[in-house]
């Protein structure tokens, strides 16, 4: 059922609106760092870091947005679990985006040395991290439980996989120091994707809090039936 | 020594219309339970089925019981003007004496019970007004019409009134709705303070002074009891969608 002020359900819909949109722009990021990376495309990568700033105007816009309604709407139950929810990932949010410059001025340095290997386990890992924050924010539009919980189940795959790709790139590093600048450098990336993962985490925790009124953070959460 | 009050299978009825339907509901003692629903779900009638005023309205009726302690105020051989006695009430808009001085109205409910000494008003007056939270701003116009007074401070009066005969339970109808926010945050301190030694039933339209009042609210639609919990669940989860719509703004 739709509020009765009409004001009220316009503002909640334009909250939902741009929490998308700055989660589908995060998601972008991601995977055009990651595209310029396997690509060597320095110029993809330098458009990235630029647009980060829209991640940043965006995080300001839905804090500033949940702010007033908080101040001037007092809302209650879903609406209020909703805003919460917003405001909290908001942060995870920005800081993907930030993840994603990241992992494009690596890329960028990267590009000074011939590769130091085909890229095979990183693009893995990005697009496992990459399913975890596009499940997230599905679960958030769908409103579906079950999709949240299977992103929390998704991160200890995400995890081994990178322990995998540090102990690779330790191996690579102690075979013959000239590599340790490059493989220092994809083990940061390693490391990003991790935390993107963990960031997809963190919104898949605040949609079921907002779905379900409960705190389900730090709990071992087991996978759902198949 | 106050009570809680345990109420079992209430319906009440204006004439033919059926305006409360089955309530059983426990209140604490030395709580606030809040009361909400939209106009005409029955908060006001339920909170005056509470202290047997209701039946005074020609054409109602009720059945069901109240309990306070061990006895039901409903059963045989009860004196209703005692159980108002023992279960105060606030209306929505104060309503002093208007011929009555601040003194006067105060004691007007000790004095029906007769053979009041002049020692013993001075204190209740001073003791209630002081409970009231309004002593310091009428200590020197006691003797002022009770009518003298801004509508928070007729309202606090009121409250003083009805504390003056010492009832184990406040009730109190929409007390704030006529006040503006300072009178209100003065009422709503009141009491929290008052809860120490009282039970208290509130009915309010403000979904936020539920909310900072009280330990557990009661959801009424069409004059049957939704949902009862803890006044925190309710608005940061209620159980029934009808809650959920009513509390969120999504009615009609």
């Amino acid at each position: 059922m739709e509020h009765t002020s009409k004001t009220y359900e316009h503002e909640l819909n334009d909250l939902r609106e741009k929490l998308l949109l700055m989660g589908g722009k995060a998601e972008e990021m991601i995977a055009q760092a990651m595209k310029a990376l396997i690509a060597n495309d320095e110029t993809l990568a330098r458009k990235l870091i630029e647009e980060d700033r829209e991640v940043n105007d965006l995080e300001k816009g839905i804090d500033q947005l949940c702010f007033n309604l908080l101040a001037l709407r007092q809302p209650t139950a879903s609406d209020l679990r909703f805003i919460v929810m917003s405001l909290k990932v908001v942060t995870d949010l920005e800081r993907m985006g930030d993840l994603g410059v990241n992992i494009a001025e690596r890329a960028i340095e990267l590009l000074q040395e011939p590769p130091l290997k085909p890229y095979i386990h990183l693009p893995i890992l990005s697009q496992m991290a990459q399913k975890m924050m596009k499940d997230a924010l599905d679960a958030f539009v769908t409103r579906n439980e079950d999709l949240a919980c299977s992103v929390l189940a998704q991160d200890d795959g995400v995890d081994d996989l990178t322990h995998s790709i540090f102990d690779e790139l330790l191996r690579l590093m102690k075979e013959d120091p000239h590599n340790i600048s490059r493989a220092v450098r994809l083990t940061f990336v390693a490391k990003y994707l991790e935390r993107v993962a963990d960031h997809a985490t963190n919104v898949a925790e605040m949609v079921l809090f907002m779905l379900k009124g409960e705190d389900v953070r730090h709990q071992c959460v087991e996978p759902p039936p198949q | 020594m106050t009570h809680g009050l345990s109420i079992k299978k209430l319906n009440a009825w204006f004439g033919s219309k059926q305006v409360l339907k089955d309530i059983s509901l426990e209140i604490d003692p030395f709580r606030i339970t809040a009361l909400i629903g939209p106009s005409g779900c029955g908060k006001s009638t339920f909170v005056r089925c509470l202290n047997r005023m209701h039946e005074v309205v020609p054409g109602a009726k009720m059945t069901g019981e109240v309990w306070v302690g061990d006895e039901n105020i409903y059963g045989p051989g009860i004196d209703p003007v005692l159980v108002r006695r023992q279960i105060g009430m606030v209306f929505q808009r104060a309503n002093p004496f208007p011929t009555l001085s601040i003194y006067d109205n105060v004691i007007a409910g000790l004095k029906l019970g007769g053979g009041l000494k002049r020692k013993e008003a001075d204190e209740v007056v001073e003791r209630c007004l002081k409970m009231a939270a309004l002593w310091d701003e009428v200590k020197d116009s006691l003797h002022r019409p009770g009518t003298f007074l801004s509508g928070g401070q007729q309202q606090r009066l009121c409250i003083a009134r009805a504390l003056a005969v010492n009832p184990g339970i406040l009730l109190m109808d929409e007390p704030c709705s006529a006040l503006d926010p300072i009178s209100t945050a003065r009422i709503e301190q009141l009491l929290e303070d008052l809860k120490k030694d009282y039970t208290i039933v509130i009915v309010t339209h403000n979904m936020q002074q539920a909310g900072r009042v009280s330990e557990k609210t009661a959801f009424l639609l069409n004059g049957e009891l939704i949902e009862y919990d803890g006044t925190t669940k309710i608005f940061r989860n209620p159980s029934s969608k009808l809650t959920e719509d009513y509390i969120t703004g999504r009615f009609g």
